[in-house]
């Protein structure tokens, strides 16, 4: 009875081993949106080319969209640029832009010289929706419900695979529901 | 082609390991003296080629060599000299080598100062030795080789130190550190060896002891070198930040210093052997896994390596096999007998028993505090964050307990101590402590409940560590002769106490009365902090070897009476093109000035952050007092005038016989 | 290697127009002073993972300062300030974790682990009392004949 104590510290090391092991590969510093499955918080934004023009939540619904924040300092926007453009107009799936603490004649002239991926430009110069999104760094992309609601949010460059492996796959299951 | 040869003096490396591993481990179990003997030379021959292997990489560093992919990836032509040798250690693979390096050389010294010990033993000892260093030869070899060679396309010059390593802090922690890690595997294989031949004993207690103290001493260093490292480089003036790199250099040293104690008991008393066992296999095993989670990427840290999945799997294997199979063995090898022996309640060995419940309770503490996140995880349980202030509130009970409880221990005798003259011995401490806590308020400001019982327990300590000096060394010949009666060991352990004394008053305080401002200021500005103003003179440009930077002046006084002049700076490395802020620090026994420079704010102005921290240097100078306690304690002569069998018995004989005593004349 | 020291130059430090005060965060009374001093080191930083949002120099944790700031200024206490941060970036950012289901074990950790080993003392003392009450009662003089038994005993 006594010996089987002794097994305890045996016991508690594979535990902790498999944990650890389970552990590597995966990115610690991923870091999960916490507005999955809660609608996007409210905003009133202008657009970027014409500052005119208002948009609020009204503008996330109806269909499951892409919600990408960007802007000009960002070198990974750059980057990511031609694969958003692909998935507009090649997979037609509507991208939003949001541009995120930017300055607007960069902005309009980075659209000019790249292409324009977005169906609309959201301009938020100061970040304060990009705050109550829980932004931490452009670039980010949201996947976006038909009900307006936060499903998934992938921190950094969107990538040919970033979106065969993981967001073609959720759009398709957001489409799919109801 | 030194670098071939540096490789190939690796490979010669793992190939004596492995003869080492498997050779006289053999011989011992199958009783050849023969086989046995060849330990020692082959543990000398291990060592050699890895020094060789070293030294090499050295020289490619020193005439930069950037075909070597290590050398190109981490020095530059531009890199001070002095750098050059640092930068050895300064990422994976080279730093890998060091701690192989100092594992050979932990084991030639085993090999060597163990000359008292029986054949047998000694033979067992450096197998389990050389297993361990084979397993980090064959890592080392497979993924992380540091000879690898970047052919035909040699980079006409490296990328550069990270700057952040461009420090004297780097040429000394690391070493220190590994010295500490590595340190722990002697007493981890001594505890294999007596679990394998079942002579858990007093002597193998008494032969662990100084390798585990030497490897505590050099751990503490180099925690109190990290720290101070931090302190003054990662620029925000932070000194402790329940890192989880930082909380696995912590691990083994709680761990060991319970081992140090309950060896004491063991060697002393000769009971509680399998929990010491235990403990020896357990520090050992953390040190393992500090390096499983600084170099595998599953944590984040500020100051992790660049983290590989496939190095992890590895050292993931590497662990798995040492903790598991040691563990095995100790399950099923380990004594449960009853050591036949009363203690009183207040006897010294409860007293050390309690004191290594609290510092596992402290160690488990901070080990699921560190992985939990990852457990979580693995359960899908969402992420959480756990740190400083998590560990400010869950830790400091828990130290401030081990405090208490070692000033009453102190005074404990060993089998029963009287609790009336406890408590009169416990009187002085006490009144002692109440001052000195009450007087902190007067000194540095407000009262603060924390920092009132940190004090008091800090004091209560080291009254009550005086006092028994004090005690110990009366005699009849009086006080000088009394005290040089006293052994070197119980010195070791009046430094080592105090040493916690000294840290736990300074953590007490800087922690409660450091103050901080974070203002943005022109220069001709200035502000008053503490008594002190501080004057924002200027800020200029500055050339330095491989960096430009834009220095400030603050000139600091009393009254119109200057202090000190401070220049902090914002440097940029050129080849990295990174920004490092480089803090002005005025040092002092009695409080820190911190000034770092931040970013321009505005036309003129520039943010910066002022500290003012009180006995700051007391965290790290109570660090040195237990390093020095440590070595102190191992020069003591019963560690060395004895015979073999001297030694052995006495020791044997020491402890068991009250055991059988007990057994044999009681009924 | 140490993603916290990539600085993040530019954008950042939301300006206030203060003149004639020198701190960066000014407040009316050293108590907010302190409290925005205690929130922003309870914070994580989401971008610079392992600092906290006073000594991040990343520009998402001069957002949060800013936030905290403005939320101290209103006179939100520290819960709510804490929630509404929580609210946008998640359960991470307290460093210090709730005590809530699943942290239970974290925060019983310490003080079960001391309990168990009391306990477990306190049995083994208890214990031994009946083994040799004897044994401490050695005079010296039985001692040493019992240990010269011994001797011969390991001699035979």
């Amino acid at each position: 009875m006594r010996r089987l104590l002794l097994f305890v510290p045996v016991i508690l090391a594979v535990v902790l081993g498999v944990v650890l092991f389970a552990g590597i590969g995966k990115d610690p510093s991923h870091l999960e949106s916490a507005l999955i499955g809660k609608p996007v918080p409210a905003f009133s934004l202008k657009e970027l080319q014409n500052p005119d023009k208002q948009f609020d939540n009204q503008l996330l619904k109806g269909k499951v969209q892409l919600l990408n924040v960007w802007a000009t300092w960002c070198p990974t926007c750059r980057a990511e640029h031609s694969m958003l453009i692909k998935i507009s107009r090649q997979y037609g799936v509507p991208v939003i832009g949001l541009d995120y603490k930017d300055n607007r004649q960069d902005a309009l002239a980075w659209l000019d010289e790249l292409g324009n991926p977005y169906s609309v430009v959201l301009s938020d110069p100061e970040g304060k929706f990009g705050f109550d999104l829980g932004v931490y760094g452009a670039p980010e992309t949201y996947v976006i419900d038909r009900e307006g609601i936060v499903r998934f949010r992938h921190v950094g460059e969107v990538t040919p695979r970033v979106w065969q492996d993981t967001l073609e796959p959720l759009i398709q299951k957001y489409r799919e529901a109801d | 082609m030194f670098p071939e040869l540096g490789q190939f003096s690796l490979i010669l490396a793992l190939l004596l390991a492995l003869l080492l591993a498997v050779v006289p481990l053999t011989g011992s179990l199958t009783g050849r003296p023969i086989l046995q003997d060849f330990a020692r030379p082959l543990a000398a021959g291990q060592f050699v080629f890895v020094a060789l292997a070293f030294a090499l990489l050295t020289q490619a560093f020193v005439t930069d060599d950037f075909s070597v992919a290590y050398v190109a990836n981490n020095s530059n032509s531009l890199l001070p000299w002095y750098y050059k040798f640092s930068a050895v250690w300064g990422s994976h693979e080279g730093s890998l080598l060091l701690w192989i390096l100092i594992l050979t050389g932990w084991t030639l010294a085993v090999a060597i100062f163990s000359r008292r010990l029986p054949a047998a033993m000694i033979a067992q000892v450096l197998s389990i030795m050389g297993i361990i260093s084979s397993s980090f030869l064959l890592f080392s070899i497979i993924t992380s080789n540091p000879f690898s060679r970047l052919l035909p396309n040699v980079p006409a010059d490296g990328a550069d130190l990270n700057p952040l390593l461009q420090d004297i802090g780097l040429i000394a922690h690391p070493p220190m550190l590994y010295m500490g890690y590595v340190g722990f595997s002697v007493a981890f294989a001594f505890a294999i060896a007596a679990l394998i031949n079942g002579r858990l004993d007093a002597a193998w207690a008494r032969w662990s002891r100084p390798w585990t103290t030497v490897a505590w001493a050099f751990l503490s260093l180099g925690i109190a070198l990290g720290s101070w490292w931090a302190y003054y480089e990662l620029g925000w003036g932070g000194w402790w930040f329940w890192d989880p790199v930082e909380n696995a250099s912590l691990l083994p040293w709680l761990a060991g210093t319970a081992l140090m104690h309950s060896l004491a008991v063991t060697e002393k008393r000769g009971v509680f052997k399998s929990w010491t066992v235990l403990l020896a296999i357990i520090t050992f095993s953390l040190s393992l896994m500090g390096a499983f989670l600084v170099r595998s990427g599953v944590l984040t840290s500020v100051h992790a390596f660049a983290s590989d999945p496939e190095r992890g799997v590895f050292l993931m294997v590497l662990l798995a096999v040492t903790v598991i199979s040691s563990l095995t063995l100790y399950a099923f090898r380990a004594p449960v007998v009853h050591s036949r022996v009363r203690y009183g309640s207040l006897s010294r060995e409860v007293f050390l028993l309690l004191n290594n419940v609290l510092l596992i309770a402290a160690m488990l503490l901070v080990l699921v505090g560190t992985v939990y996140p990852l457990v979580l995880d693995y359960f899908d349980m969402g992420r959480l964050s756990i740190g400083k202030p998590f560990f400010d509130i869950t830790f400091t009970p828990v130290a401030i307990a081990i405090g208490l409880l070692m000033g009453a221990g102190i005074f404990s005798r060993w089998k029963k101590t009287d609790s009336g003259w406890l408590g009169q011995r416990l009187l002085w401490p006490a009144a002692c402590s109440l001052i000195l806590a009450t007087l902190v308020p007067l000194l540095f400001g407000d009262f603060e409940p924390w920092a009132f019982v940190g004090v008091f327990t800090a004091s209560w300590v080291a009254v009550a560590t005086l006092q028994d000096l004090w005690q110990k060394s009366a005699s009849s010949r009086g006080r000088l002769a009394g005290a040089r009666r006293q052994s070197r060991s119980y010195y070791g352990m009046v430094l080592g106490h105090l040493g916690l004394a000294i840290t736990m008053a300074g953590i007490s305080v800087v922690s409660n009365y450091g103050s901080e401002r974070e203002v943005r200021m022109s220069p001709g500005d200035s502000i008053e902090i503490h008594g002190l103003t501080f004057n924002f003179v200027r800020v200029g440009q500055r050339q330095g070897p491989n960096y430009t930077a834009e220095s400030a002046e603050v000139v600091i006084s009393r009254d119109g009476n200057p202090v000190v002049t401070l220049f902090p700076e914002k440097r940029q490395y050129q080849v990295r093109r990174n920004i490092m802020t480089e803090a002005g620090i005025d040092a002092g026994l009695f409080r820190d000035l911190f000034v770092a420079l931040g970013e321009k704010v505005g036309d003129n102005a520039w943010a910066l952050r002022l500290q003012y921290k009180p006995l700051l240097r007391w965290v790290w100078l109570g660090a040195l007092f237990m390093a020095a306690g440590g070595l102190l304690a191992i020069s003591d002569r019963r560690y060395r005038i004895r015979s073999r069998q001297q030694a052995a018995e006495v020791a044997d004989h020491e402890a068991n016989a009250t055991t059988v005593v007990a057994n044999r004349v009681a009924p | 290697m140490i993603r916290a020291v990539i600085l993040f130059v530019l954008i950042g430090c939301v300006q206030y127009a203060f003149a004639t005060v020198n701190d960066v965060y000014p407040f009316d009374s050293d108590a907010d002073r302190e409290r925005f001093q205690t929130l922003t080191e309870e914070l994580r930083c989401p971008k610079c993972q392992n600092q906290d949002i006073a000594d991040s120099e990343a520009p998402i944790a001069s957002d949060m300062r800013a936030e905290v700031y403005r939320m101290i200024r209103a006179g939100a206490d520290n819960e709510t300030i804490v929630d509404s941060l929580v609210a946008r970036f998640g359960e991470f950012v307290r460093f210090k974790p709730r005590v809530e289901k699943r942290t239970l074990v974290l925060w019983a950790t310490a003080p079960l682990v001391i309990l168990i080993g009391v306990l477990m003392i306190a049995v083994m003392v208890i214990r031994s009392r009946r083994y040799s009450e004897h044994a401490t009662a050695l005079t010296p003089e039985q001692r040493e004949r019992a240990e010269r038994l011994l001797r011969e005993h390991d001699a035979r």
